[in-house]
């Protein structure tokens, strides 16, 4: 029998052994680490480019060991499309909160997906703007309280959370489009198999891919980390179904 | 003998950027500048190009930041209301250090005004545009030729500088046909390299581009190397054209289209015995301020002739010496024609003193 030692787990190579800015209990870290895991697994560091968008999400450049470009609040897939046709080898990501990619950045989100810029594109969904102090985000749920929807989110009012996800499954450009949560080791696990199969699809040049993370914010949500993990398995879960919407590679 | 082409000035803006190195566009159609997207969707395939015609004006700025901050050649092309919209990707430009042409061939505003010439997106281009206090360089051509050339000029001024450019023209500009000399674009050799672009690190430290500074003194230290590059820009980069200054007792100054009827205007009033010269802004930012100082040291009234209620001439009464008197004479767009030389002869006429 060998003595020799295999070592199993790792800090990701690309993701900075630094301390994060991001709350207790926030899960950014963890799909940071998700991102990293993925590209480590594909040896694409040196050649990726970030996008790193506005939000909780903005110091992705403090985190990541990447080349970063910052954009403007909600246009990273357009800024992530200049990058893309300048750079066509590289793999580029953009990596976007609810407010920045379902509010803000809508039409930039659409018309990326829908000229099937060879992107992926990571949308962390919490309900909330988190940065800005927990304000009502295009898919908090309905009755959700926030600080500007102090009674619960009225739908009659407000209008409905947005499914991202499936939204863009319909688009002829997109490739790959699936939810994943990370309340739980299980859900952590396929998270970080299902960026992986939009990372692939990307380096395989099929086309766009988009992956949405639904995610706690225990500081806006005004929970603990359990509760939060709880909240996601019980409201978020129900309403943003976890699933793969679109997977051309199984066609 | 040269070969000479007869274009519109958009097609010469858009031969300009092509014969530059330019190979990214992307833009959205407006009204009086898509024969610009048009002659570039038709051409960039031959040499290899992207086009891409983008869902807004939004997308298109931003398509822009992104490929300059790979260090491509890139532009974007618009009218006044579209370029209100790429403020926003414009001062995330200015703040990130990127170069990259936004070309403004104006309408006439404000709102959706009309498709007239028009020189009212003055202080929007000049004075910053967007927020945060920033400058971008703006060129002003006067004719198809310049059309050309300044484009080209203007990608040599914004990698150098790493300042977005403006070429600033209007209806008048970009839709009539001229003679058009073209000639090979020859890079300057001093360029800087763009050793700041992202192409991913490949074994290099990580690269960064920008806007956001938290850091205790970061965002100041910034905005003063910002303004440091405003200052060379001031000191080293003003272009005017001057006619007539020797022994002028009136100047008339005017940028763009209404320089072309100031020229005929001023060789009116020559003809007439009256010694009139000609000052015309080639750069307004950065504006030509000691080409004005040094010629109102000798003449000491200056007419300042805009199609507008009276942009630049706030610029020029900064910049002539303190005892020179400044008069201005224009008009807002809506008239449906141009001021004729006679008309501005006559006011030539009443401000001229021996």
């Amino acid at each position: 029998m060998s003595t020799a030692m295999q070592q199993v787990f790792a800090h990701p190579v690309s993701l900075k052994d630094v301390q994060t800015h991001f709350c207790p209990g926030c899960q950014h870290g963890t799909i940071h680490r998700l991102v990293a895991e993925a590209m480590d697994h594909f040896g694409v560091q040196e050649k990726t480019i970030g996008v790193a968008s506005v939000g909780c999400s903005v110091f992705l450049y403090a985190y990541f060991d990447i080349d970063v470009v910052e954009a403007p609040h909600g246009r990273a897939p357009a800024v992530a499309t200049g990058v893309k046709r300048a750079c066509p080898d590289k793999f580029v990501f953009t990596y976007q909160g609810d407010g920045d990619l379902a509010a803000i950045g809508t039409s930039e989100i659409i018309h990326a997906a829908n000229r099937g810029e060879g992107m992926t594109v990571i949308f962390v969904n919490n309900t909330t703007y988190g940065m800005t102090g927990g304000q009502m985000a295009p898919t908090t749920l309905p009755n959700q309280k926030t600080s500007t929807s102090p009674y619960g989110r009225n739908v009659g009012n407000d209008g409905y959370p947005i499914r991202m996800a499936e939204l863009l499954a319909q688009l002829e450009g997109v490739a790959f489009s699936a939810r994943v949560a990370v309340n739980t080791p299980k859900n952590v696990m396929q998270a970080g198999r299902v960026i992986k199969q939009a990372f692939e699809t990307q380096l395989q040049g099929r086309g766009f891919s988009f992956v949405e993370v639904l995610s706690a914010c225990p500081t806006n949500w005004g929970m603990d980390p359990l509760k939060a993990n709880a909240r996601i398995a019980e409201e978020m879960i129900p309403y943003f179904p976890l699933a793969t919407f679109k997977d051309t590679s199984a066609a | 003998m040269q070969k000479r082409l007869l274009v519109k000035g958009n097609e010469a803006v858009a031969m300009g950027a092509i014969e530059a190195g330019c190979r990214f566009y992307f833009g959205y159609p407006i009204t009086p500048q898509s024969d610009i997207p048009e002659y570039i969707s038709r051409e960039f395939p031959k040499v290899g190009g992207t086009f891409i015609q983008a869902e807004s004006e939004i997308a298109s700025i931003n398509m822009l930041l992104g490929a300059s901050a790979c260090g491509m050649r890139a532009m974007t092309s618009s009218s006044s209301p579209g370029i209100s919209l790429k403020q926003e990707g414009i001062s995330y430009m200015a703040g990130s250090e990127l170069p990259g042409l936004i070309v403004n061939i104006s309408r006439s505003g404000p709102g959706l005004g009309g498709i007239d010439a028009s020189q009212s997106d003055y202080f929007q281009a000049v004075k910053g545009g967007g927020h945060g206090g920033y400058h971008t360089i703006v060129l002003a051509p006067h004719s198809v030729q310049e059309m050309y050339d300044l484009t080209m000029l203007a990608f040599d001024l914004s990698d150098r500088y790493r300042v977005p450019a403006m070429l600033l023209g209007d209806s008048v500009l970009g839709q009539m046909k001229e003679a058009l000399i073209p000639h090979p674009y020859v890079a300057p050799a001093d360029l800087p390299a763009k050793d700041w672009a992202v192409s991913g690190k490949d074994g290099r430290a990580q690269r960064v581009v920008k806007s956001l500074y938290l850091g205790d003194g970061e965002l100041e230290a910034h905005n003063w190397k910002l303004y440091r590059k405003y200052q060379e820009l001031r000191e080293r980069e003003t272009r005017c054209e001057t006619a007539g200054l020797d022994d002028a007792k009136l100047l008339v100054t005017a940028f763009g289209v209404t320089s072309r009827i100031a020229k005929t205007a001023i060789r009116m009033a020559r003809e007439e015995g009256l010694k009139v010269g000609l000052l015309r802004p080639i750069t307004l930012f950065p504006f030509p301020d000691k080409a004005f100082a040094d010629a109102t040291a000798r003449t000491k009234r200056v007419l300042c002739f805009e199609l507008n209620t009276g942009q630049m001439v706030e610029d020029v009464r900064l910049s002539v010496a303190r005892d020179a008197e400044v008069f201005f004479y224009g008009r807002p767009p809506g008239a449906g024609s141009l001021p004729t030389p006679e008309e501005l002869l006559a006011q030539i006429r009443t401000y001229y003193k021996d």
